[in-house]
């Protein structure tokens, strides 16, 4: 039932379209798994599996999931109380959500360390609970917290915007109380958004550099990110190093990708229809 | 309680006073936190000397001239990525072909990877030990560590920006407009600046606005392309890097505040096209899901 197509134009927009995304994302990317894969297995393990380099995935894996789970919790109120209550400010908040993606990393990274160093304003009121926050792993994972906090909301709040209120009437009218109605009704419409904002948040908090380094310590084996040994590796001019590490966040970010094309396809199979 | 209540609609999951008061006051409160106290802090730290200095360091030759290098990158970048993103759309929304759905998750692929890695992928292409590296460096051709270093590593991680908008709301308005454009005799231009083009302005001028953001802020991707040559390859994020490490925090602030500015602005014009309806469609269609 294809109706033939009278549009014109398919070869100039593709040909432009397939040479761009040829040239600017593909090739690179080709390149630097090509100089990883020449590196021969041995090498490339030695590389990938030394202690350094697996202190750096732990700390960054572990930033990342704390960051992650702050912001499911936090993003899912955010976007709730955007999308469900009618009060002033609404507007401003649902504003200022997209501040973190605005905002240079350079500028949220120094911005957060003069917050947290111990002469700043909450630094100093954690210091005096013992808590440290700027040098340590709890600073990469407030710098991670705040460079992926739109993703959540922003995959939740179209979803919460579009839920059918006849749903949680019906439950209502069951004798449900809120709490159940929320975890039974409302929370399984909303768990592929949420998944797939998880998800795009903890890939960006796997790839952030810019607004981790200023407040992490930078300590080898406890505070030194992946990117950053990337970026270490390169100022030595271990190109074979800074390759091999730099292909492990690679697929790290293809994996994220697809578990984030899949959830995605899920989420907008029920809205789209809905 | 709820047969009291003056409100029109009955009570809906969650509009408990208490429940609902507490979680507003919470969220006002991590807000104020999490993403309004770093951008109060900028402008505290950056003046914490005096006007004088805030001027001194933003008048600066350095600082001039990573304002002027920022702006060049943008200045080439988001056209380049706008045409891109345009081309983009018009063949993924208005042709069907093999591979459609691989080449939007290609397209993608630049917001899900570390500008850090892309940084290196770009080294492995254009430096020394790279695919053109020996033939750029044969005909004395400086990509790297100069500023076309800087430009293109600016456009990967932009690339997606404009297309992403455009794609969903293309995909949502159809084909039917363009093609009774054309059967009353308008060449694809014609159609496409008068048929497509006034329905997709708004979220065009968003993904742009966007895209603009990101390549005056990105840090990761181009220090490692920049070579960081103080008045030669430094960008505005770069510059501020370097003032930080310097020992000048605020001389660094006073930098950084110039971005920040330019962060309040980009949500402001944000808010303001959202008004007009842009960036509302792509959260409703998936346009993976209705090619055909």
């Amino acid at each position: 039932m294809r109706r033939r197509n009278v549009l014109p134009g398919l070869p100039l927009s593709l040909g432009v379209t397939l040479f761009y995304v040829g040239l600017i994302v593909v090739l690179p990317l080709a390149a630097l798994a090509f100089k990883a894969a020449s590196l021969g297995f041995e090498d490339y393990w030695r590389i990938v599996s030394s202690s350094r380099s697996v202190a750096s995935y732990r700390v960054t894996v572990l930033s990342a999931l704390g960051a992650t789970t702050f912001n499911l919790f936090f993003g899912l109120a955010l976007a709730w109380v955007i999308t469900r209550y009618r009060f002033p400010g609404r507007r401003i908040i649902d504003a200022v959500v997209d501040l973190p993606f605005a905002l240079p990393t350079a500028v949220a990274g120094i911005a957060l360390t003069a917050l947290f160093a111990n002469s700043g304003w909450f630094g100093s009121v954690l210091e005096g609970f013992g808590i440290k926050v700027a040098y340590t792993p709890i600073g990469i994972m407030i710098a991670m917290c705040f460079t992926s906090l739109p993703f959540i909301v922003r995959t939740v709040q179209p979803v919460l915007e579009d839920l059918d209120p006849a749903l949680e009437e019906a439950a209502q009218s069951l004798g449900g109380s809120d709490w159940t109605i929320f975890r039974k009704v409302i929370l399984p419409l909303l768990a592929p958004a949420l998944l797939a904002g998880v998800s795009l948040s903890f890939a960006r908090c796997l790839g952030e550099f810019g607004a981790i380094i200023f407040i992490a310590g930078n300590q080898p084996m406890s505070t030194e990110i992946t990117a950053l040994l990337i970026f270490i590796r390169l100022e030595e001019y271990d190109y074979q190093a800074a390759a091999a590490i730099a292909s492990v966040l690679l697929l790290a970010a293809f994996f994220m990708l697809a578990v984030t094309n899949w959830l995605q396809a899920r989420a907008l199979r029920y809205t789209v229809k809905g | 309680m709820s047969i009291f209540s003056t409100r029109r609609k009955p009570p809906r999951v969650g509009d408990a006073l208490l429940f609902r008061r507490s979680l507003i006051g919470i969220v006002f409160v991590l807000v104020a936190f999490v993403i309004i106290a770093p951008l109060v802090i900028i402008g505290v730290e950056a003046f914490s000397k005096g006007w004088q200095l805030y001027r001194d360091t933003v008048i600066h030759p350095d600082t001039l001239h990573a304002v002027m290098l920022t702006v060049l990158a943008a200045l080439i970048a988001v056209p380049v990525n706008t045409v891109f993103g345009i081309a983009a759309a018009w063949a993924i929304t208005k042709f069907d072909f093999w591979g459609k759905r691989f080449l939007l998750v290609v397209i993608e692929i630049p917001f899900s990877v570390s500008p850090i890695v892309a940084g290196v992928a770009y080294l492995f292409v254009y430096g020394l030990q790279g695919l053109f590296g020996p033939w750029l460096d044969a005909h004395d051709i400086k990509i790297l560590f100069a500023v076309p270093g800087i430009i293109i590593a600016s456009m990967f991680v932009t690339a997606p920006f404009v297309a992403r908008e455009l794609i969903p709301l293309m995909q949502a308005q159809g084909r039917d407009l363009e093609e009774a454009s054309t059967s009353l005799g308008a060449s694809g231009w014609r159609t496409f600046f008068s048929v497509t083009l006034p329905n997709v302005k708004w979220a065009l001028l968003y993904g742009v606005i966007l895209c603009n953001a990101r390549v005056m802020g990105e840090f990761g991707a181009v220090s490692v392309v920049s070579g960081n040559i103080r008045g030669q390859t430094n960008t505005l994020p770069l510059h501020i890097e370097l003032l930080y490490h310097d020992y000048n925090a605020t001389g660094a602030f006073a930098a950084a505040s110039i971005l920040a500015l330019i962060a309040v602005f980009t949500i402001i014009a944000k808010v303001a096209l959202e008004r007009q309806g842009a960036g509302r469609v792509r959260k409703q269609t998936n346009p993976a899901e209705k090619t055909s």
